[in-house]
């Protein structure tokens, strides 16, 4: 057996399973149909070298590493095992001297022009092709001749460098972009010794994954800015932890020196990430080593902020919440936000707001989501399921915008071919391209084209007719995953609910949330939403339960963040109003698309306690600040969009006197004069798992399984029946030596989800699936929600459309100094002859009237809208204004005029 | 990037394109057409090639950097190839590549000032029967000497040759109408005389062979 690198992982363990037996290395070894040798090897405990090889992309076998004797009907000859599908009854040696000449001869050609930059590259310590020559080389070079040389570094996009003579030209790069992203902005260009990799003159790399490339390259050619030069890998301390700056819950590597993150890598989760992020989740740790960190309790005093002790600070924000209490009952008070927190945060604030307050006025959602009791009571679909579906609904934003990995995920299915996409949507996205069909409705229609498309009614204006009847056609087929966000953030979010609600009375449909913010599902699933308690039941039938458990539960439902923000700002009833607000993480006048309603709301609070790591307008307009410790800061748990629960571990110690959120909850109740009785963040998990219902058989133990090491889906059905663990692409970064440190090798398949027996069944081996022992149901099925109607329009308004972008003014980027840059302004896009009509064209400006003000701003010519349609982006700059001074949360539409100015 | 390329150029290229079932394996053949137009590829030509056969700029200029006869930075109205491959080089193709750089002010893969002429030294150009092979826009003329070799570059500057060889980036000045598709008409007529000729060779073989037996 070929010896292996020091510290390669160790044999993996389904070396059994397989259809048919080959000889390796003279014993018999177990193939599948359609493997590849190398991977076969590799689960039978045979580690073969490579480079090119990845098992996430087709191999192409270019870098000749993994040459392995296969004797065939003319003896034995050396082939690529990357390249050779193992056949029943193959013999296959990996060991001879034939092999042994062919790594000499590999390596010593791929070393001919590769520098001795060792001691001054970033991959040094944890370079496949260090590790590679060490163990297979021939330790010594006959070439005497001068290498090659180029101008070192140059950058491929901002956040990505190359150093072109370290490229040993595997393909893994420029593979990657074509075939993963499906952005060739990167290709091999010239012949020969002159080959390089290189992008078109300014079209620089700006694929949302480029980081990707830095992490699967073999060697130090590619490097990320915020990586470069920063740290040795040896001095580096890691844990695997989920990504919590989107909803996708992607898994990660978090790497850190000296208490400051340094790195954060992709691990392979066969449920979620296939090993991939995206940049933002790579890169967005920044903020939180960010030097503006909010790390001390602040009180008001008179009129400024000053620093303070913690027991001053709590001593405040309780009086001031009582205050308002007494003046206005518990529904005074409003709590927003919440998404940032771990699951074991905001139960516990769910607890205190709900349990010790008694007010239902909370909504972790900020007007940019969806009716809490739709999200969590339509049928669920796993985004393995999406990606395996026969068809797909996207109803929802454009996915590489708002969760770039699951983007990838169903651009993979698309491309595939084995499912087909059709996008009911405002504008087009990134998977526009690939659908079968784009049926782009007018703001305002989606009600009535969903119910076109369940045969419940008329196609509205405008859609086109063809693309409707393909669509019913593929929605027949019984297997159909709608994937639920927002389409538009200028289109009220209950429109979008009833129409998911009525696409639910397809047969087979299920649903899979594209809500984007963080722990938005956790949050949900936690109960801070109006209406909804802990595990997914309602206000209604969970009241006994919780009441039971908590001592008491609100009275009526509440408000949610529109509701909370317009009765801070002094709208509606008066007798309970709200006049406090709690901010959870959340910074309304940024996070909020009605930008306007979100500072009268904040200015006409009288009493703001701010939770919160980051500065900003939160943190000015609060009367007490809570200083909270961020992601990788502290443990905990976190839930994605498919209810997936998995782990996030802490690797910084807080700074300052940032607390978790749990105990910052805990203490607070404690000044209220109510002990909620926890002391560890165990204590809240066991709550949890011991009162919420749908959390119910996620015990500690189950999280901690090895077979949970990418967490366990909500309602908790069981143990999977097969748990094979394989290490996926050994030799990508963190390398193979830090791979064994990690003791958390990149890996695929302990997915749990039920397996399906042969009649169908599912088999659960354990869980209760979250009922039983007196336990509330969970919400299931349609929430009947009725949305506001829309009056038709006059032929001069447009209606608005609102998009996202990744790189916006949000607090994850704009605390992130490599990802600041990356924020562009977005102009407003009009139907260019629309354009036309106004006599104006793209780079000029204009005049956008809506009911309550008029800005200007640049104009851009997008013949993807409709006639009488503009679009734009939320949170980044747009003339002077932001979309979100356009928004009008409170009407379900946004109607514009648009003038030459 | 649309609007780089000549109505004519894009019409034909449209045509090009039809005749694949992948537009992308039209790119080679496009980039010739840009190069016709402009005499070398200009990244504007790359990006509309891209458009037009459904890939990335990047893809383009990778495919294209790989051919030695697709030039991504500017060439002179004559390229001049002089071949220094095995055969050429016994009979001298070095000495004239040395003494074309001399003449000519300029390195090998230079252009001279005046923008008439890019010197290139050349793998075999399979004509290694007329060592040192010289072609000039890939068009044969004929072993050199030096001094033939600066009278030709006399002759080029001054437009003397322009009948025969076509500034850089035309391969074929004589085009079948209609299309792609040639006249059958036409292919009968070059069939009969291709017929012809290797018949006439072929009795010209016999009579050289009989003449050899008879001796
Ligand atoms: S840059 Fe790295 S990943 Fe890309 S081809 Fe070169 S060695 Fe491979
Ligand atoms: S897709 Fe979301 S979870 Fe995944 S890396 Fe990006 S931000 Fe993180
Ligand atoms: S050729 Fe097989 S790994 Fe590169
Ligand atoms: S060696 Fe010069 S043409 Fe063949």
């Amino acid at each position: 057996m070929a010896e292996q690198p020091a510290g390669a992982p160790a044999a993996p363990t389904d070396a059994t399973e397989g259809d048919f037996t080959f000889t390796l290395n003279g014993r018999p070894a177990r193939g599948r149909k359609g493997e590849m040798l190398i991977a076969a090897a590799e689960r039978a405990g045979v580690f073969i070298p490579r480079f090119c090889y990845h098992p996430r992309m087709k191999s192409v076998g270019v870098c000749r590493m993994c040459l392995v004797e296969v004797t065939g009907p003319r003896g034995a000859a050396l082939q690529p095992s990357c390249y050779l599908e193992v056949t029943e009854g193959m013999e296959v040696v990996t060991d001879s001297p034939k092999v042994k000449k062919a790594q000499d001869g590999v390596l010593e050609f791929l070393l001919v022009n590769h520098p001795l930059d060792c001691p001054v590259c970033d991959k040094g310590g944890e370079c496949p092709l260090q590790d590679q020559t060490l163990a297979y080389g021939p330790g010594e070079s006959r070439f005497v001749e001068e290498k090659r040389h180029f101008e070192k570094p140059i950058p491929i996009s901002d956040l990505v460098l190359l150093d072109r003579e370290r490229c040993i030209q595997c393909s893994r790069c420029t593979r990657f972009a074509a075939e993963v992203a499906g952005e060739a902005q990167i290709d091999f260009s010239g012949r020969g010794e002159m080959i390089e990799v290189s992008t078109f003159p300014d079209e620089p790399f700006s694929s949302y994954f480029s980081g990707n490339t830095v992490q699967i390259c073999p060697v130090g050619a590619l490097t990320a800015v915020p990586y470069r030069f920063t740290a040795r890998p040896w001095d580096l301390d890691q844990v695997e932890s989920t990504c919590t700056t989107c909803a996708m819950g992607c898994r990660v590597a978090v790497q850190s020196s000296a208490n400051r993150l340094t790195r954060i890598l992709g691990i392979d989760s066969e449920p979620v990430n296939h090993g991939w992020l995206c940049d933002k989740g790579r890169f967005a740790f920044e903020s939180v080593n960010a030097e503006d960190r909010i790390t001390q309790p602040m009180v008001r005093r008179d009129g400024e902020l000053v620093p303070t002790t913690w027991s001053e600070a709590l001593d405040q924000a309780a009086a001031g919440l009582r205050r308002a209490m007494t003046d206005g009952g518990p529904e005074a008070i409003g709590v927003l936000g919440g998404a940032r927190l771990t699951n074991e945060g905001a139960y516990l604030w769910a607890r205190l707001a709900k349990g010790v307050i008694g007010t239902d006025s909370v909504d972790a959602q900020l007007g940019d989501g969806l009716p809490a009791e739709t999200v969590l009571g339509l049928p669920r679909a796993t985004i393995a399921e999406a990606a395996s579906a026969a068809t797909v609904v996207l109803l929802c934003g454009d996915l590489r915008e708002e969760l770039p990995v699951a983007f990838l995920r169903l651009r993979a299915a698309a491309v595939d071919g084995t499912t087909a996409l059709v996008e009911l949507a405002p504008q087009r996205s990134a998977l526009t391209p690939l659908t079968t069909s784009f049926l782009q409705y007018r703001p305002g229609d989606v009600v009535e084209l969903a119910r076109a498309l369940t045969g419940t009614g008329g196609p509205p204006q405008g859609v086109d007719a063809g693309a409707l009847e393909s669509a019913r056609q593929h929605l027949g087929s019984g297997d159909v995953v709608v994937v639920l966000g927002r389409p538009s953030l200028a289109e009220d979010g209950a429109m979008v609910a009833e129409a998911a609600e009525v696409l639910a009375g397809l047969p087979g449909v299920r649903f899979l949330s594209a809500l984007r913010r963080g722990n938005i599902h956790g949050a949900l699933d936690m109960g801070l939403a109006p209406g909804v308690l802990p595990g997914r039941v309602g206000l209604e039938e969970g009241g006994a339960w919780f009441e039971r458990a908590w001592g008491s539960v609100p009275a009526r439902r509440g408000r949610d963040c529109t509701g909370i923000l317009s009765s801070a700002a002094g709208a509606g009833d008066d007798e309970s109003r709200v006049t406090a607000l709690v901010l959870l993480g959340s910074e309304p006048s940024v996070d909020v698309p009605d930008r306007d309603l979100a500072r009268r709301g904040l200015g006409g609070a009288s009493f703001v306690v701010a939770v919160t790591s980051s500065p900003g307008e939160a943190v000015d307009r609060a009367d007490v600040v809570l200083p909270a410790a961020e992601a990788h800061e502290r443990p905990g748990t976190t839930t994605n969009i498919e209810g997936r629960v998995s782990r996030v571990a802490q690797k910084l110690v807080p700074p300052g006197q940032a607390w978790p959120d749990w105990m910052i909850a805990s203490e607070l109740a404690r000044y209220m004069g109510s002990d909620m009785g926890i002391d560890s963040m165990a204590a809240v998990w066991a709550e949890i798992e011991r009162l919420a219902p749908a959390y119910a058989g996620i015990t500690a133990d189950v999280l901690d399984a090895p077979w949970a090491r990418d967490g366990v889906v909500a309602p908790f059905a069981g143990a999977p029946v097969s748990q094979a663990a394989v290490p996926l692409d050994p030799i990508a970064v963190p390398g193979v030596e830090s791979v064994e440190r990690q003791g958390a090798p990149p890996r695929a398949g302990s997915a749990v989800t039920p397996t399906a027996g042969p009649d169908g069944q599912v088999t659960v081996e354990q869980g209760t699936g979250g009922q039983g022992e007196g336990r509330p149901p969970v919400l299931a099925g349609p929430a009947g929600i009725n949305a506001p109607h829309v009056a038709p329009t006059d032929s001069y308004s447009f209606r608005l459309v609102v998009g996202r972008t990744l790189y916006d003014g949000g607090t994850a980027v704009a605390m992130s100094e490599a990802l600041t840059p990356l924020v562009t302004s977005a102009p407003l896009r009009v139907n260019p002859h629309d354009l036309d009509d106004l006599g104006i064209t793209t780079g000029d400006l204009v005049r956008v009237r809506t009911a309550r003000d008029s800005v200007v701003v640049p104009v851009a010519a997008d013949p993807g809208l409709a006639r009488k349609v503009v679009a734009t982006e939320l949170n980044v700059p747009f003339g002077d204004v932001t979309a979100g001074d356009l928004i009008d949360a409170t009407s379900p539409v946004v109607e514009l005029r648009l003038e030459t100015p | 990037m649309s609007g780089h390329l000549g109505p004519d150029i894009l019409a034909r290229a449209r045509q090009l394109i039809s005749l694949y079932p992948e537009p992308r394996s039209a790119l080679v053949p496009l980039c010739h057409l840009a190069q016709e137009q402009d005499g070398w590829l200009r990244p504007e030509a790359m990006a509309e090639i891209a458009e037009l056969v459904g890939v990335t700029p990047a893809e383009v200029q990778g495919t294209a950097s790989f051919y030695d006869m697709l030039h991504l930075e500017p060439v002179g109205t004559y390229l001049v190839s002089i071949c220094t491959n095995i055969s050429c080089m016994l009979d001298g193709g070095l000495e004239l590549l040395e003494h074309a750089e001399e003449h000519l002010g300029v390195g090998a893969g230079g252009t001279t000032p005046d923008g008439k002429i890019t010197l290139e030294e050349a793998e075999c150009l399979a004509d290694c029967d007329h060592a040192p092979c010289v072609q000039v826009n890939h068009r044969y003329v004929g072993a050199q000497t030096p001094e033939t070799f600066d009278a030709l570059i006399e002759d080029l500057r001054a437009g003397r040759r322009s009948d025969e060889i076509p500034s850089h980036g035309t391969l074929i000045r004589v085009r079948r109408d209609g299309g792609l598709r040639a006249d059958p008409e036409q292919v009968a007529s070059e069939r009969a005389a291709m017929a012809e000729a290797k018949a006439r060779r072929a009795a010209e073989a016999a009579e050289a062979a009989g003449g050899e037996g008879g001796s």
